[in-house]
């Protein structure tokens, strides 16, 4: 492996994405993930078959901030729903229905509950999803066959090559004190 | 950690070819193991010590392994009957809604009764999948996935009655608020167009949330074709004749849909506090779902539809019948699909029967208040609607109603009943039946005597009205039995996140429990280290 600037590549000129490690026990990796929380590595991840229960805590995860998009998009939803019933009912095409007013509040507060949830479920979904990255069907990680095991029962540890703590030495030394198997070189 | 299991006595019994080796025969009284009453002890929620790499194995099995023999004898058939649904609706639409046997007095009858009794059956997968997980119920994991699945193929099977009610189906889109050359906009004082917003919108968040909890699980289908893939050049084939692997097209197909998930907990993160807000925001929704289709009743004057009990009582009366559904899809499931008890446990099965016991309660309790404010309320007319009720020319109807809402269930007060399969299904299908009546019983004995003497009539069903009902079961089962072929049937990730050997703190920090023999998991302990970033 050499590098050029910041960028490492291997011996046959691929650039390098990372090092992986595989730890086989949720606890395991939990403790391994407080590790490199404390020597400071921010471009790294765990990967597990199922959240792990205090995870976000072993790796000092800040806590998102997508509920508070989805409260906003979702009570927008809710404003646009209530905007929408008046205009149609009292401003486009102003109807006397049943004798109630052109803008009859109570009647219009199921549509605009269903339009506010509505909304704040396509945030929660999308928003995740982008928040995360995804869709992203690429990834030299889902290249390595051994990764593919992490949606099953593998507990993987990944660390990229841009972070700035990065070198291939001392990360491969980390990951084996903190109990990683089968140390591997993540090509991009 | 290959895909097919090196030991062979493990493989036989992943394959279902036999029994799992019973470790220790579970203790007297406890049923098949999870019926622990000893407050002290928490009842496995995974029977037979499964490991992680096990409960991939075995739910990835479902539907990666060639069908069981039954399938498609049973897909053949209710594929039939859903395909008669469509002829019929077909003729339906073509001649005209008078091929019911709708007229001038009853002009609301089992389309509409269908209606109801399908949105009904719905929410139950909603109650599962959001309100129990808002109440942290663990045991949910095992039932979520189907449940929500059966919600969705539940609003298919309603949405499609008003669709076709409407008569002018062509005219459907004047339902939604769109410019038309009339230049008039739909009336939003109505609540029939509130049921519009309110269904539309159950079936999208159901779908989205459905489909995001997916998302993990269908990623590990997807690494699991990859590495078929990657395992050998040759798999089973599509066909004899096309040269392509069946994997090769799971491996798209399933790539497709997990958006290219790589499990990492900086996604997990950000996927729980979506799942977390889904479930808060469908609570109030599945809340509002029925309430609005029983304001389609009250908000009429019609004399038996005009109450304000009618919310409650049909939010509940939704669950209740839709748990009876659940455990008529799911207590077959387990039968014939191998290893499927160790995730679906005799408690399961009594947790549900529980909430039958009491949502039956609930409804029996609105039943006799309805009688007990059409006297007390001192309106005549309201008066006679109840009394024709029971005892008019639908009283068979009526008491069908009772026999099967409240008397039936009340046998869940044993334990023995609460805690055998047989007798869950059958109660199941009592409740089913019962429920479906409930709502003809509202509908027609209402209808079919309103105020004045002129409005009277009875309603007789043709056969376009049986065999579109009929059918719509066909249209449900076709979907559920896809459902189990080719999607995962248990929320694997939630269900692996549940077993002991989840807790990262399972060697323990001297606190005294002994988790791996509890069942526990995950219990949020509070080390100094584990709080907060660098220190």
């Amino acid at each position: 492996m050499s590098k050029s600037g910041r960028l490492y590549t291997t011996e046959a000129g691929v650039p390098v994405h990372g090092m992986m490690a595989e730890f086989t026990t949720p606890a395991a990796v939990y403790h391994a993930a407080e590790k490199f929380r404390d020597a400071g590595y921010t471009h790294w991840d765990v990967h597990t078959p199922f959240p792990i229960h205090g995870m976000e805590d072993a790796m000092g995860i800040k806590r998102t901030k997508l509920p508070m998009l989805i409260a906003v998009i979702g009570l927008t939803g809710a404003g646009l729903g209530l905007l929408m019933q008046w205009w149609m009912s009292a401003v486009d095409y102003p109807m006397v229905t049943q004798g109630k007013p052109f803008f009859s509040g109570q009647a219009f507060v199921p549509i605009t509950f269903e339009l506010g949830i509505l909304f704040s479920a396509f945030t929660a979904l999308i928003g995740m999803l982008a928040m995360n990255g995804l869709p992203r069907h690429h990834h030299p990680l889902l290249k390595k066959e051994r990764f593919l095991n992490t949606s099953q029962d593998l507990f993987i540890i990944s660390v990229e090559a841009r972070d700035a703590k990065f070198n291939p030495d001392e990360t491969r030394r980390l990951l084996e004190a903190a109990g990683g198997a089968n140390i591997d070189l993540v090509e991009e | 950690m290959t895909s097919i299991h090196p030991d062979q006595i493990t493989a036989e019994r992943l394959a279902g070819l036999s029994r799992g080796p019973v470790t220790a025969l579970p203790a007297p009284g406890t049923g098949d193991g999870s019926l622990i009453d000893d407050p002290a002890v928490r009842a496995p929620l995974v029977l037979n010590n499964r490991s992680f790499k096990e409960v991939t194995d075995i739910i990835c099995g479902y539907t990666e392994n060639p069908p069981p023999r039954w399938w498609f004898p049973v897909f053949g058939a209710v594929s039939t009957l859903a395909g008669l649904q469509t002829l019929f609706i077909l003729y339906l639409i073509i001649t005209g809604i008078g091929a019911w046997g709708l007229n001038n007095q009853v002009d609301w009858a089992w389309d509409i009764t269908n209606f109801v009794f399908w949105i009904g059956i719905g929410h139950a997968g909603t109650l599962i999948s959001a309100i129990l997980c808002l109440l942290k119920q663990k045991w949910r994991t095992a039932v979520n996935r189907s449940a929500e699945a059966m919600t969705i193929f539940a609003v298919v099977c309603a949405a499609t009655f008003p669709g076709i009610h409407i008569g002018r189906q062509w005219m459907a889109w004047f339902l939604a608020p769109i410019p038309n050359y009339n230049a008039i906009w739909p009336n939003f004082r109505s609540p029939l167009l509130w049921d519009v917003f309110a269904i539309s919108t159950y079936g999208t968040v159901s779908f989205l949330f459905w489909y995001m909890g997916m998302i993990p699980d269908l990623a590990t289908l997807r690494d699991r074709a990859h590495q078929r893939m990657l395992k050998s050049a040759d798999g089973p084939k599509l066909l004899p004749f096309v040269p392509i692997r069946v994997d090769a097209i799971r491996a798209f197909v399933y790539g497709l849909l997990s958006v290219g998930w790589r499990a990492s907990s900086r996604h997990w993160h950000r996927y729980e506090a979506a799942y977390l807000v889904l479930a808060g925001i469908s609570t109030p929704l599945v809340l509002s779902v029925h309430s609005i289709v029983s304001f389609d009743f009250a908000t009429s004057i019609l004399p038996g539809w005009h109450t304000t009990i009618f919310p409650p009582y049909f939010v509940a009366g939704a669950i209740f019948g839709g748990f009876a559904m659940v455990l008529l899809l799911l207590i077959p499931a387990r039968e014939l699909y191998p290893n499927m008890k160790d995730f679906i446990t005799l408690r399961h099965l009594e947790n549900m029967a529980k909430i039958i016991l009491t949502t039956g309660m609930i409804v029996g309790f609105a039943y006799s208040m309805e009688f007990f404010i059409a006297w007390y309320g001192g309106n005549k007319y309201e008066l006679y609607a109840f009394q024709n009720r029971a005892f008019g020319p639908y009283w068979w109807a009526y008491w069908s109603m009772i026999s099967c809402n409240v008397l039936s269930p009340q046998v869940f007060w044993m334990r023995w009943a609460r805690t055998s399969p047989i007798a869950i299904f059958v109660v199941s299908i009592f409740v089913t039946i019962g429920m479906w009546f409930e709502r003809f019983v509202i509908i027609v004995t209402s209808l079919h005597r309103a105020y004045l003497p002129g409005e009277w009539g009875m309603f007789h069903p043709t056969l376009v009205d049986i065999m579109i009902f009929v059918g719509s079961f066909g249209v449900f089962l076709t979907l559920f039995l896809i459902f189990l072929r080719v999607l995962p049937v248990f929320a694997m990730a939630e269900l692996k996140a549940v077993l002991p050997q989840a807790s990262p703190h399972e060697h323990g920090h001297g606190d005294g429990h002994d988790h791996a023999h509890t069942g526990d998991h995950a219990k949020p302990h509070t080390h100094g280290h584990s709080k907060g970033g660098k220190h």
